[in-house]
């Protein structure tokens, strides 16, 4: 059996807003195992931010988890007090965003933030710390990285921040590292460099990584198991093979579909029809079967519950039902 | 003579930038681009950002006053004098269709501006029946047209922004980074759309992305730019399965590619360092900093594009798999 290092079960996050309550997080679950990168894909506002912001507690003002639990090492961070959950943010579990910027604070240098991360999530004292600051950015390849350290934000180029953000998150020799959308922002050479960092410092400190990314691509690149989200709902999850080559949810089939690759003959893209959910008025049935060609009558009608499709691989789409129905039919004939 | 709908020749566009109080240095953001596209055809171009692919799209429509260089369209050159002329027959759309529309305008007057502009109506009924026969052409419907950009999403955004752009009957697209700000499910109706309408008026497009996904399905041809010149071009399966230059190779070998077995089994080229400032290029051949099969050669003298095999143009001393 893996170890799970992460477990979340029936996640609901949703914010109070004045046009209404938005569901953002609607039943979310999966498992995160040592040393493993779990990836979370799903078009905009399919709830992957959320997801990684409830684990960490750092949801903005009217968002709140309503259910659900979330288990670190068999305790419910949901349930973690004040003091509990500014520990664990710091120095179990960290998050880099997709724009650096965000995190690092444009008046101090690269040496002061370092240092006060260090010191604030480890029990270094300032000059340890500030050994650890080079070693850190020695770790993750920043290029003349005594001169970095005086340096200010603004003076780095974007893929120079996003190491340096990674030095961050990792000063604290975190067990998980939450990462999303890290290279969004970045050109694909630059975005190369960073998943190719992300995965051996991973392999070095022996941590896990949650990997949110809109990307199909990078998810190949990087992921052993993949959660793929709409709506706030997971349609499935599994190894990486499975969700690829062996879909079993009608939006995850429809995604692969209208993917235009380079390693593929030229063909005309099948997209998804429609348009995006409303987060706002969620139907009773399958969020995806508005824009489902295969929607059967129960899709509209009753949310799918999640199917064993075998012992790497969960999904959550009627169809799998009726194909069940129909195997088990046709040996009776 | 020519048989090309454009043909752009040796195009320069550099900006002064302040680097004192007297000091103004060059910043070269195109450097001397030449290509042609044929009617119907599309040419993708690809390259990081601030290689110029956008500068290229803007100076060759003279939204600035190039440095340098030949455009002809249809065989007549382009200039700052007859440009007014021009403008029908080519149009662009942008990648940010959030930005790039009034949001106080309702669809109707955002499609229906270029047909003010260049008065191409006859009476208020003429107007409107253009306006809607605009929308059906890009998968919209007459009932959009009272209401408000805002009030749609990325997708339907974009497809106001073509519609716009189509106003005009137009020969010519600049499509710049048109689907790089939607989902994928998304893109590919997006994708769809351009290709039908490619296919239904003749239209010809420069299309920027920097999705070599994207740009490879769109596009008969590629060029691939970095610092402001074109270092390859070919036909867009020979360009994926044959790069020559070294940084077209690194640039593919770079994609994410969505396919986990795939992915693992390529090999990387990992490019060193980062790009240099386009206001300080390197001399010689502007790749040489980067590049791992970089001899004495590259350092002094700049190389220039040469059809190394049929249809394929490549600006390298040291090009790879011949
Ligand atoms: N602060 C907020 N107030 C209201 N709604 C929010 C807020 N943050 C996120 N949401 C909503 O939650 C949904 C999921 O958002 P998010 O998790 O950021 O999506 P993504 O998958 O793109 O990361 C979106 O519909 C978004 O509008
Ligand atoms: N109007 C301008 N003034 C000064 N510099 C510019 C201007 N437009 C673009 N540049 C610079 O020119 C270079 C090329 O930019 P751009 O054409 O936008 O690249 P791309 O579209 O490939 O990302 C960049 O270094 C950019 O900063
Ligand atoms: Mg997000
Ligand atoms: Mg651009």
């Amino acid at each position: 059996m893996d170890e799970h290092i992460l477990q979340v079960k029936n996640l609901h996050t949703s914010f109070k807003t004045e046009s209404g309550l938005v569901k953002a997080v609607n039943g979310v679950n999966f498992n995160l195992d040592r040393g493993k990168v779990l990836g979370i894909v799903g078009e905009s506002g399919s709830g992957k931010s959320v997801t990684a912001y409830s684990i960490l507690r750092i949801l903005d003002h009217p968002g709140e988890i309503t259910d659900g639990e979330i288990f670190f090492r068999g305790e419910d961070v949901v349930k973690y007090s004040e003091k509990k959950i500014n520990s664990f943010r710091g120095s179990k579990v960290s998050i880099i965003f997709q724009d650096p910027m965000t995190s690092l604070n444009p008046v101090y240098t690269i040496e002061n933030q370092l240092i006060e991360a260090v010191c604030l999530h480890t029990s270094r004292n300032k000059h340890e710390a500030k050994e650890r600051a080079l070693e850190m950015l020695e770790l993750v390849g920043v290029n003349e990285p005594k001169k970095r350290l005086k340096q200010y934000p603004y003076q780095l180029s974007g893929g120079m921040r996003q190491r340096v953000m990674i030095a961050m998150a990792l000063a604290c020799e975190p067990d998980i590292l939450i990462a999303d959308e890290p290279t969004t922002a970045l050109d694909v050479t630059i975005q190369a460099q960073i998943l190719e960092l992300m995965l051996e410092l991973k392999d070095r400190l022996g941590m896990s990584i949650i990997m949110i990314t809109h990307d199909l691509g990078v998810i190949a690149e990087m992921c052993d198991e993949i959660i793929v989200l709409y709506a706030g709902r997971v349609c499935e999850r599994g190894s990486a093979e499975e969700i690829f080559y062996n879909p079993r949810h009608e939006y995850t089939k429809g995604l692969l579909r209208s993917l235009p690759k380079i390693t593929a003959k030229k063909e005309a893209l099948i997209p998804i029809a429609g348009s995006p959910i409303d987060l706002l008025n969620l139907p009773d049935g399958c969020a995806f079967a508005s824009r489902c060609d295969k929607a059967m009558k129960i899709c509209l009608e009753q949310q799918p519950e999640e199917l064993v499709i075998n012992e790497n691989h969960l999904a959550s789409c009627w169809m799998n039902v009726r194909k069940a129905y129909e195997a088990q039919k046709g040996e009776q004939v | 003579m020519s048989e090309h709908l454009l043909e752009v020749k040796g195009l320069k566009q550099y900006f002064p930038i302040k680097t004192g109080v007297f000091e103004t240095t060059m910043l070269k953001a195109v450097d001397g681009v030449s290509f042609t596209i044929d009617k119907g055809e599309t040419l993708g171009l690809v390259g990081e950002s601030g290689c110029g692919k956008t500068t290229v799209g803007r100076s060759l429509l003279r939204l600035y006053t190039p440095t340098e260089g030949t455009v002809i369209y249809d065989g007549q050159v382009v200039s700052d004098k007859n440009i007014q002329g021009f403008r029908k027959e080519m149009q662009v759309v942008f990648q940010d269709p959030y930005s790039s529309l009034n949001p106080r305008m309702t669809v109707a007057d955002i499609v229906g501006e270029p047909l003010d502009i260049h008065k191409l109506y006859d009476g208020k009924k003429e107007r409107e029946d253009k306006i809607n026969r605009l929308l059906t052409l890009v998968g919209l419907n007459s009932d959009h047209s009272r209401r408000y950009a805002h009030e749609f999403s990325g997708g339907q955004r974009q497809r106001i922004g073509i519609a716009r752009a189509l106003a005009v009957d137009p020969k010519f697209i600049v499509c710049d980074e048109p689907v790089s700000a939607l989902d994928v499910s998304i893109q590919a109706q997006i994708i769809n759309t351009f290709e039908e309408l490619q296919q239904k008026l003749g239209l010809a497009y420069l299309f920027i992305a920097h999705d070599l996904h994207v740009v490879h399905h769109m596009s008969r041809r590629i060029s691939v730019m970095y610092l402001g010149k074109i270092v390859e071009t070919a036909l867009s399966d020979d360009i994926i399965s044959h790069p020559m230059h070294p940084y077209t190779q690194s640039l593919i070998s770079a994609i994410p590619i969505p396919d986990p077995k795939l992915a693992r089994a390529r090999k990387r080229i990992v490019l060193e360092g980062e790009v240099p400032s386009p206001m300080n290029i390197p001399e010689g051949c502007s790749f040489r900093t980067r590049c791992r099969y970089a001899t004495e050669i590259c350092k002094t003298q700049e190389p220039q594009l040469r059809e190394l095999a049929p249809g394929h143009e490549v600006s390298c001393w040291n090009p790879q798999g011949l």
